[in-house]
């Protein structure tokens, strides 16, 4: 068993990284602050996936690679797997975790019916306050998933789909 | 009957949902990394993790009130103990030790060994400094202020620095008296 922290410690961390990045070094540019959170996220799951693989033979495919990302990293960081991967086959996987941790602790606004999807940067204009919020914090699991998976040799794009609270999908794109 | 009165960092760290620590330690690196990319100033750098951790301090304040079930403390001396021997050791799973108290008991040392933040940090010739575990200061800084007390929180050792330990400074500058938490209606 490696050394543990306290839970709060990573989401206090989270958070204030957050609103560190949105509220005070960026305040309502939103266009820069997700990228350096995104950018941070990528550090960090570059870092892990290195580890994590050290003594392992390389994936063989991309499916592979994927799947460890649902399966040993997922659980390395959240003590559970991906609940459902899906595939077109073409490049594109999405993995929906059924409740995502890092989002359980967060307010979002029940008026947001249709939730909201982190893409490309992008935050859609008018938006809720909350719905913002939870966009800013999802640009680093994101980043997290882009990172580890540039580690192994797999350039792609994620981008987060919470239209389903308390469910979070990460869409996966491989660059071809 | 349960037990009364404080309980042990030990017992509370055993009953606290944990994490892997190297994501709490690379996301730290990760995010100082990009604050000396974003800042360019090491100063402002320093003053950004106080200030973040001084936000987090005030409220994790209540995280510790209600989980340690430390009520009031009769000192700052004891106070101090506390934060070392409970408030570390309950989030970061690490305990410290007090030391270096003046004669009238308002200024000490916080001891670390072990810290959990520094894992794999190494930091290069370009980071002079920097004060890579500030966030920490701000932390108690934070935490304390929230509990009346108005602290300044200084290192005085780091181990990124070539000393043996993380020494922080604890000065106590003010005690502000507790205000009736309610006003009356003008």
């Amino acid at each position: 068993m490696g050394r543990e922290v306290s839970e709060s410690c990573v989401d206090s961390l989270l958070t204030e990284m957050v609103s560190s990045y949105c509220n005070r070094l960026y305040a309502n540019k939103p266009e820069l602050a997700a990228p350096r959170i995104e950018a941070i996220g990528y550090q960090v799951g570059h870092q892990l996936s290195e580890r994590y693989t050290m003594e392992r033979p390389r994936f063989s495919d991309h499916l592979e690679a994927i799947k460890f990302i649902c399966k040993d990293f997922w659980s390395e960081l959240f003590k559970k797997q991906i609940d459902n991967l899906k595939t077109n086959h073409r490049g594109t996987f999405v993995l929906q975790d059924n409740k995502f941790r890092w989002l359980s602790h967060m307010s979002v606004d029940p008026s947001s019916e249709n939730g909201s999807t982190v893409e490309d940067n992008s935050v859609a204009a008018g938006e809720s306050k909350a719905t913002q919020a939870t966009s800013m914090h999802l640009y680093f699991p994101c980043g997290i998933i882009r990172g580890a998976l540039s580690n192994l040799g797999i350039p792609c794009a994620v981008s987060a789909d919470i239209s389903n609270l308390p469910a979070c999908s990460f869409v996966i794109r491989i660059k071809a | 009957m349960a037990p009364v009165g404080p309980r042990s960092g030990d017992a509370i760290f055993a009953n606290v949902e944990r994490v892997n620590a190297e994501l709490f330690t690379l996301t730290y690196g990760a995010i100082v990394r990009q604050l000396l990319t974003d800042l360019e100033e090491v100063e402002e750098v320093n003053k950004q993790l106080d200030q973040m951790g001084y936000n987090i301090g005030i409220r994790l304040i209540d995280e510790f009130l209600a989980k340690s079930n430390v009520s009031r403390c009769v000192d700052f001396k004891e106070t101090a103990e506390v934060i070392a021997k409970v408030g570390f050791k309950m989030f970061l799973g690490v305990t410290a030790s007090v030391t270096n108290w003046d004669a009238d008991g308002t200024c000490c040392s916080i001891v670390l060994e072990d810290n959990p933040l520094v894992d794999f940090v190494e930091l290069p010739d370009t980071c002079q400094g920097l004060y890579y575990c500030n966030i920490l200061s701000g932390v108690i800084r934070g935490a304390l202020e929230m509990v009346s007390m108005k602290t300044e929180v200084t290192w005085a050792k780091d181990m990124l620095r070539g000393d043996d330990v993380f020494e922080l400074q604890v000065k106590l500058l003010k005690q502000v008296p507790e205000e009736y938490p309610y006003k009356d209606d003008e």
